[in-house]
């Protein structure tokens, strides 16, 4: 099931050294792109499908079409490696073993969207992952891949690393924008999008590590070769995070569109200690949880991720067998977006704040019917009333742990003092 | 870690040694806005001193030409950034959803025992701080510690003893 395009070289001793990835290919296409118009690149990446790799799933070509046109502003790349969503561990393996591929692929995204200026955000906790990818850039420019003249072609594109110091929220594209200009991780209302207005009020496109790596690849083979894998909606390959009670977690690379059992046994080696699975998380903690019953018509693709009422998002699946109480799990997750929370939107800032609470009491043995009540509550009245997702980002899991394990928060509660009906 | 909105002053006054100056001087040339230079600068002083102090950041305040605030603002959002000394080693241990699935309590409670503190706290002899962050990235080798920055992966007891053995 297994497939080797973004992972092509991660098994290749000292792939990471610009030496070796050229021999195995790096910088190849740079001829070839070189040779096109910009907009011809951004057709070929739009005809290949190509689709964010960072959560979203917006179609990577698509966005970058809504630049503004000659504002006479500079246009920024800002490349997204905050990697920080729980469950989510793929781009830092392109980072630290391929990091050529990434910087093929930030030269052609800039070709594309007529940019000379890209800054890298990884975040601050990936310290030998950051001097990898700082010692990259270095030889990049010593090849003169990077610099005045890109590849001896009359083109010029600096690129900058820069580093964050802990805060999940800066992965969200606006909260990372006015990280890199020196000011705590909030993030802006939309509109105006970063497309128009974003990096030091100028046009910027942020992409997932991910995505700018899949473009050599699709430049060089041709979007029908990309298409090649995956579904129709859902082209290409995906780098896949395996973790929680499996035999053999792990990232792997496979096509999307592949089902999920069929990933968790075959690939991932089955749950753990030859228990049963209880649920699976499809694709990083903020995405509604399904039961073993629901996950076996899963594909792992944005279309029947969506039917099945959760997400693809970071493509970091979470397994977790009979054993698990779902109330802690619950807790052990609100406890997490509480604490990343930027704190500018009350919602956000004291929902998540009394979701935490009320998750302790039940705990605790103290909660009633109503608490599990007002939790549920909780979730409808926070979503989509903030200025980003993150508070999304915990309400739509909890509903779906609150709906459908139900009875273990209940099993905490003593229906004594409570007014309300089970639901 | 701690109270974030503490500041602790040295009584000393603060600057970059050659080597921080010289990295200061080539990152500033990079972006632009010298504001931008906050977060680097941030780091360079933890690089520098381990910690982030109120002196510090006064003096940054003056190299990038902006308020102190503006330095403060970020020192106290970014939990990176260490507004107080630590102990030698700094112990991290991820609490998030996969390593909790692994188990990473019982990681944490070995270290309670070994070394006498609760997360959030240093050990008297300042050798040890721990502290519970929040997912590393590293969920398909959980649970993962990380120690002065170092990752450490598929973490159980008997790994743990063999490597505080190496810090002590
Ligand atoms: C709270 C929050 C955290 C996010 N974290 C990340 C992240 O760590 N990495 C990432 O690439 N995208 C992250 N995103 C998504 C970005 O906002 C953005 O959609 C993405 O970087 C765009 O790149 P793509 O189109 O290539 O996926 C996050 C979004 C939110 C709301
Ligand atoms: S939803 Fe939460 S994290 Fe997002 S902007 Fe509002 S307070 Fe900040
Ligand atoms: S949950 Fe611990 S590294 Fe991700």
């Amino acid at each position: 099931m297994e497939v080797k395009i973004l992972s092509a070289k991660f098994d290749i001793e000292d792939a990471h050294k610009i030496e070796v990835a050229k021999q195995h290919g790096a910088y190849s296409t740079l001829d070839k792109v070189f040779s096109m118009q910009p907009e011809e690149v951004i057709e070929e990446v739009k005809k290949s499908g190509l689709r964010g790799r960072g959560g979203a799933g917006f179609p990577a070509g698509v966005k970058w079409g809504f630049l503004p046109k000659d504002t006479g502003k500079p246009v920024y790349l800002a490349v997204n490696s905050d990697e920080s969503e729980p469950a989510t561990f793929k781009d830092r393996y392109i980072l630290v073993k391929d990091p050529h591929m990434m910087i093929e692929g930030i030269i052609i995204c800039s070709y594309a969207i007529r940019s000379h200026e890209t800054f890298i955000y990884i975040r601050g906790e990936y310290t030998s992952q950051v001097k990898a990818l700082q010692a990259a850039v270095d030889e990049a420019y010593e090849a003169g891949y990077l610099g005045d003249k890109v590849d001896g072609h009359d083109f010029k594109l600096d690129v900058t690393v820069h580093r964050g110091a802990g805060a999940y929220v800066c992965g969200e594209e606006t909260a990372l924008l006015e990280s890199v200009e020196g000011k705590k991780g909030q993030p802006r209302s939309k509109p105006p999008f970063p497309a128009v207005e974003g990096l030091y009020g100028c046009p910027t496109i942020i992409n997932n590590v991910q995505s700018i790596a899949s473009l050599p690849f699709i430049l060089e083979k041709g979007a029908d070769a990309y298409k090649a894998y995956g579904t129709e909606k859902s082209s290409g390959t995906h780098l896949f995070g395996i973790s929680g009670h499996v035999e053999k977690p792990g990232m792997y690379e496979l096509p999307l569109g592949v089902p999920l059992l069929e990933v968790i046994d075959k690939v991932a080696g089955g749950v753990w200690k030859g228990r049963k699975m209880k649920g699976v998380i499809p694709g990083g903690s903020s995405t509604p949880v399904l039961l073993p019953e629901e996950a076996k018509t899963v594909t792992l693709d944005y279309e029947s991720m969506a039917e099945h009422k959760t997400m693809f998002g970071s493509g970091g699946i979470v397994v977790f067998d009979e054993t698990v109480d779902i109330v802690e799990l619950v807790k052990n997750l609100i406890d997490f977006y509480h604490h990343e929370s930027c704190g500018q939107c009350t919602p956000c800032r004291e929902g998540l704040g009394w979701m935490k609470k009320i998750t302790a009491k039940i705990l605790a043995g103290d909660g009633t019917l109503d608490d599990v009540n007002l939790l549920r509550e909780l979730c409808d009245n926070i979503e989509m009333k903030t200025v980003c997702v993150l508070s999304a980002a915990c309400t739509m899991p909890v509903r779906s742990y609150l709906d459908k394990f139900r009875h273990e928060f209940e099993a905490y509660v003593t229906t004594e003092g409570s007014s309300a009906e089970a639901k | 870690m701690s109270d974030r909105s503490q500041l602790i002053s040295t009584g000393e006054p603060f600057q970059f040694d050659s080597e921080r100056d010289a990295e200061f001087e080539r990152l500033v040339k990079r972006y632009p806005t010298r504001e931008s230079m906050i977060l680097p600068s941030l780091w360079l002083i933890q690089e520098q001193e381990g910690w982030v102090s109120q002196e510090a950041m006064a003096y940054v305040a003056d190299r990038i030409g902006t308020f102190a605030t503006k330095i403060y603002e970020a020192a106290t959002f970014y939990t990176m950034y260490h507004l107080h000394p630590m102990g030698e080693n700094h112990i991290c241990v991820c609490r998030t959803l996969s390593c909790w699935l692994r188990g990473k309590q019982d990681i944490v409670d070995y270290l309670k025992d070994e070394i006498g503190i609760k997360p959030g706290q240093i050990s008297e002899d300042g050798k040890f701080s721990l502290e519970e962050v929040e997912c590393l990235g590293h969920c398909g080798t959980a649970p993962v510690v990380q120690v002065n920055g170092e990752f450490h992966e598929e973490m159980d007891v008997d790994k743990l003893k063999s490597l505080l053995a190496t810090l002590k």
